[in-house]
């Protein structure tokens, strides 16, 4: 058990790749470092759990990375993902710190593995966890425990106090032995965003949050983010803006992870609760086409959706956790998904009727489209003739949100007015949003978290020591 | 669905495996598993015989218990392992011995052990049973080398008839898709994994056995162990080469080579039982089949007592103790042979045609 009584040097609030990384980082440099993890330890590490790669910049091929990925190459991509959402100094400093954070991560336990079946595509850029985000994790607090790191579990921080951007202190929960208070000299707060708070995101979204599925654990709630905020840290990214994906309308509330995921919906047609089309299914290669599946579902009534297929398709994506539903016509298709079958059989007939003749090739964005109809698809259209003939039904499925506190490159929590914090710092995704302003590019969360998480573990124990 | 609650199970969780693949680089399993969609009782049956049960992907997989997808691959395709024993047993008529493993075989070992010693009894007399004899043919002049070797050959040779036909079985039950045919090369790859354990590894970050730190050293013991027996196998074949193409007769003396495999190998059959049995007492329980418990110390217990017994022949060899103990020695061994094919040992047969199977599978793949 930690010791709770006695004052630290540095605290760090969370328990995730971008937590044990500051955590190991401060310890390592001769601090004394208590980590509060708000979750259970089987939940432990907030998203990181369901995370496998992380993407780092380096110069030549490795054993692991088929490729080189400059600095330039990630910074480009970065500027593609965000839309210019980016600060560029901090995205840069973190590309660069990215080549060294490839052996410091290893150093800290974490074993990589070359990217195997189903993840050829990030085999050049993104480094796989060998075992997947739980390895890396349990790595990481193997090796925060060897190094006299205390850690407590089911730790919920319910108050921080702060004045004039001074942390002073912070007020723990547990569920045995109550309420403590906690002193440490320096802050770092790594304790994610605000997806599992559906209270929050109904403040953006409304009602239709309701039927948001979330991809992590019900413990991201954004609580010490909230109180960030209200106690004059500057904000940073869209505060109504998350990162969503359709996953299957089977999958539980919380913590379906990768597993639930579909990435069908090019080989088919989407449907609405009306049995009607409304987005063009054929816009985009992988990884794209993913990520804005779940924007688009969310904007549906009933936020539900049904990806309509036909047996000949089967075979050509990744097996999900839950099997598609089938029957041997369109109509009694409709009618198990509790649909009109009239209003599926004539959307089906409309789309086959305007698919034009074309060569099929998922790995680019091929000649096969619609004409006549509206939405068009405009690539990977073929009839859907084949029985029998399958649904996934699919609910948005909210991974993160943007919303954030402002740091500066030493990863020092910047105030409202414009001064760096006397000693509070930032880590992970509570901060992604300096560097990443809107949309995602694979294993790019866990770059931001290690990479800020070391750097802030570093100068808050700097700082403990002043 | 299969038939059985543990195949059904070992489905599902195959199928929440094959939708997620984080584990793909611990072991064979994984891959072997991304190669089908479907999976037929054959399928689930190599993959349980091809799982090491090195508990890495249950520490790793954020989907184990208490989470509600209840994903424990070690301890099911442990569960589902030992009844594919059963399920490729021959005759069929033996295949409830591995419902109770652990009375069968303590069982048949005390049958065995009792039979040569009343054998030993009725067969010479008294003088001779507790007599001191340190000359060549000392052993003989107990139990005549002639039927020693019948009766030891005939085992044996029953005991391989009975494990080619269950390999026969279980070989013909997954081998779909790749077919039915091998080749040397897979034959040796299997050779290889196996000798080296290295699937015993968790793709290098090491196995569990008591907690969720990777400090597991079952596959030492398990190389003593088997090393050991192989030893010990090996100092037999030279002994009866010795035999009958040297016509030199047992016992020999310290420094001769049968004397020298079995010594060593006896130490490490003595060591790494021993040490693995420790270590299974200690195993988290959610790792383990509990109900086949007995199975596998009836097994460790066996290959113990073998060693246990022939070192101690071998230290008292020149005492009047060399008769009980030589009787006692070879009904142990008796028993070890008639219940290879009804015990823990087939795990080993099995597991290497699982992993000539997967060399297969992936020859294939690179071949394409």
């Amino acid at each position: 058990m930690a010791d709770l009584t006695r004052p630290y040097d540095v605290l760090v609030i969370g328990g995730g790749n971008a937590a044990l990384c500051a955590a190991i980082s401060a310890r390592r440099a001769g601090a004394s470092v208590l980590v509060l993890e708000a979750a259970p330890k089987f939940y432990r590490g907030g998203n990181t759990r369901h995370t496998r790669n992380m993407r780092c910049a380096h110069d030549a091929a490795t054993e692991i990375l088929t490729g080189p990925y400059t600095e330039e190459e990630f910074w480009q991509d970065l500027l593609l993902v965000t839309g210019g959402q980016t600060d560029e100094e901090l995205a840069r400093f973190m590309i660069h710190e990215s080549k060294d954070i490839l052996n410091w991560i290893v150093e800290q336990g974490v074993r990589w593995q070359p990217s195997l079946g189903g993840t050829l595509s990030l085999g050049r850029t993104n480094s796989f966890f060998l075992g997947g985000g739980r390895a890396m994790l349990n790595a990481l607090y193997l090796t925060a425990e060897k190094l006299g790191v205390e850690i407590a579990y089911d730790a919920e921080v319910t108050d921080l106090q702060i004045e004039d951007g001074m942390f002073l202190g912070a007020t723990l929960k547990q569920p045995i032995g109550g309420a403590t208070d906690i002193r440490a000299s320096v802050l770092v707060a790594a304790a994610g965003g605000f997806e599992a708070n559906i209270e929050w995101l109904k403040e953006y979204w409304g009602a239709a949050a309701d039927n948001f599925l979330i991809r992590g654990t019900p413990y991201n709630r954004g609580s010490i983010l909230k109180m960030l905020l209200a106690k004059g840290v500057r904000e940073i990214g869209d505060p109504t803006q998350c990162h969503a994906v359709a996953i299957d309308g089977r999958a539980p509330k919380f913590d379906g992870g990768i597993i639930t995921r579909h990435d069908s919906v090019v080989f088919g047609i989407v449907v609405n609760k009306h049995a009607e089309r409304f987005y063009d299914e054929g816009e985009d290669i992988w990884p794209k086409r993913y990520a804005i599946w779940g924007r688009l579902v969310a904007a549906q009534p009933d936020q539900i959706a049904y990806i309509i297929f036909d047996s000949s398709v089967v075979t050509s994506f990744m097996p999900s956790l839950f099997p598609p539903i089938g029957a041997p016509t369109i109509a009694e298709l409709a009618a198990k998904l509790e649909l009109d079958p009239a209003s599926l059989e004539k959307t089906v007939i409309n789309f086959n009727a305007a698919v034009q003749p074309g060569t099929f090739d998922h790995t680019i964005l091929d000649d096969c489209r619609t004409e006549g109809i509206t939405p068009a698809k405009t690539h990977w259209a073929r009839k859907i003739d084949a029985p029998p003939y399958l649904a996934y039904p699919v609910r948005p499925g909210i991974t993160f949100t943007y919303l954030g506190t402002r740091v500066n490159k030493q990863s020092r929590i910047v105030m409202k007015d414009g001064k760096p914090s006397a000693n509070m710092f930032a880590a992970g995704e509570i901060m992604a949003g300096n560097v990443l302003g809107k949309g995602y590019a694979a294993g790019i969360g866990m770059t931001i978290g290690s990479v800020f998480g070391r750097v802030a573990g570093r100068e808050a124990a700097k700082n403990a020591k002043n | 669905m299969h038939g059985t609650r543990i195949l059904d199970e070992a489905d599902r969780l195959m199928t929440v495996c094959n939708s997620c693949r984080y584990c793909e680089g611990l072991c064979a399993v994984f891959p072997a598993m991304e190669m089908r969609r479907a999976f037929s009782n054959g399928d689930l049956n190599y993959l349980a015989n091809l799982c090491h049960g090195c508990g890495a992907c249950y520490t790793d997989c954020q989907f184990s218990p208490p989470h509600e997808f209840n994903v424990n691959v070690p301890q099911t395709l442990a569960v589902a392992r030992a009844e594919s024993y059963a399920a490729y047993a021959w005759p069929r008529a033996f295949a409830g011995s591995f419902a109770r493993n652990g009375l069968v075989i303590s069982l048949i070992a005390a049958f065995s052990v009792a039979a040569f010693i009343f054998g030993f009894a009725a067969f010479n007399d008294r003088q001779i049973l507790l007599g001191v004899h340190a000359d060549a043919g000392a052993f003989y002049k107990l139990m005549p080398h002639n039927a020693m070797a019948v009766l030891f050959g005939a085992v044996f040779l029953y005991a391989i008839a009975a494990l080619v036909m269950g390999v026969r079985a279980f070989w013909r039950d997954i081998g779909e898709p790749v077919g039915m045919k091998t080749n040397i090369a897979s034959l040796f790859q299997a050779m290889r994994d196996a000798g080296e354990l290295r699937y015993l590894d968790g793709g290098g970050g090491g196995c569990f056995n008591e907690d969720d730190t990777p400090t597991d050293r079952r596959k030492i013991f398990h190389h003593l162990t088997f090393y050991g027996f192989g030893l010990c196998f090996a100092a037999t074949c030279v002994a009866t080469l010795y035999h009958y193409l040297f016509a030199r007769e047992a016992p020999y003396a310290w420094w001769d080579l049968p004397v020298v495999l079995g010594t060593l190998g006896g130490i490490g059959l003595l060591i790494g039982p021993i040490s693995l049995l420790a270590e299974k007492w200690k195993r988290d329980p959610v790792l383990v089949d509990a109900q086949r418990f007995g199975m596998d110390v009836a097994f460790i217990a066996m290959l113990f007592l073998t060693s246990l017994t022939g070192i101690a022949l071998l230290l008292l060899r020149e005492t009047s103790a060399m008769g009980p103990l030589l009787a006692l020695h070879l009904g142990v061994v008796f028993a070890l042979f008639v219940t290879m094919p009804y015990g823990k040992f087939v795990h080993g047969i099995y597991r290497y045609v699982a992993l000539v199977r997967y060399a297969q599978e992936q020859r294939a793949i690179i071949g394409e």
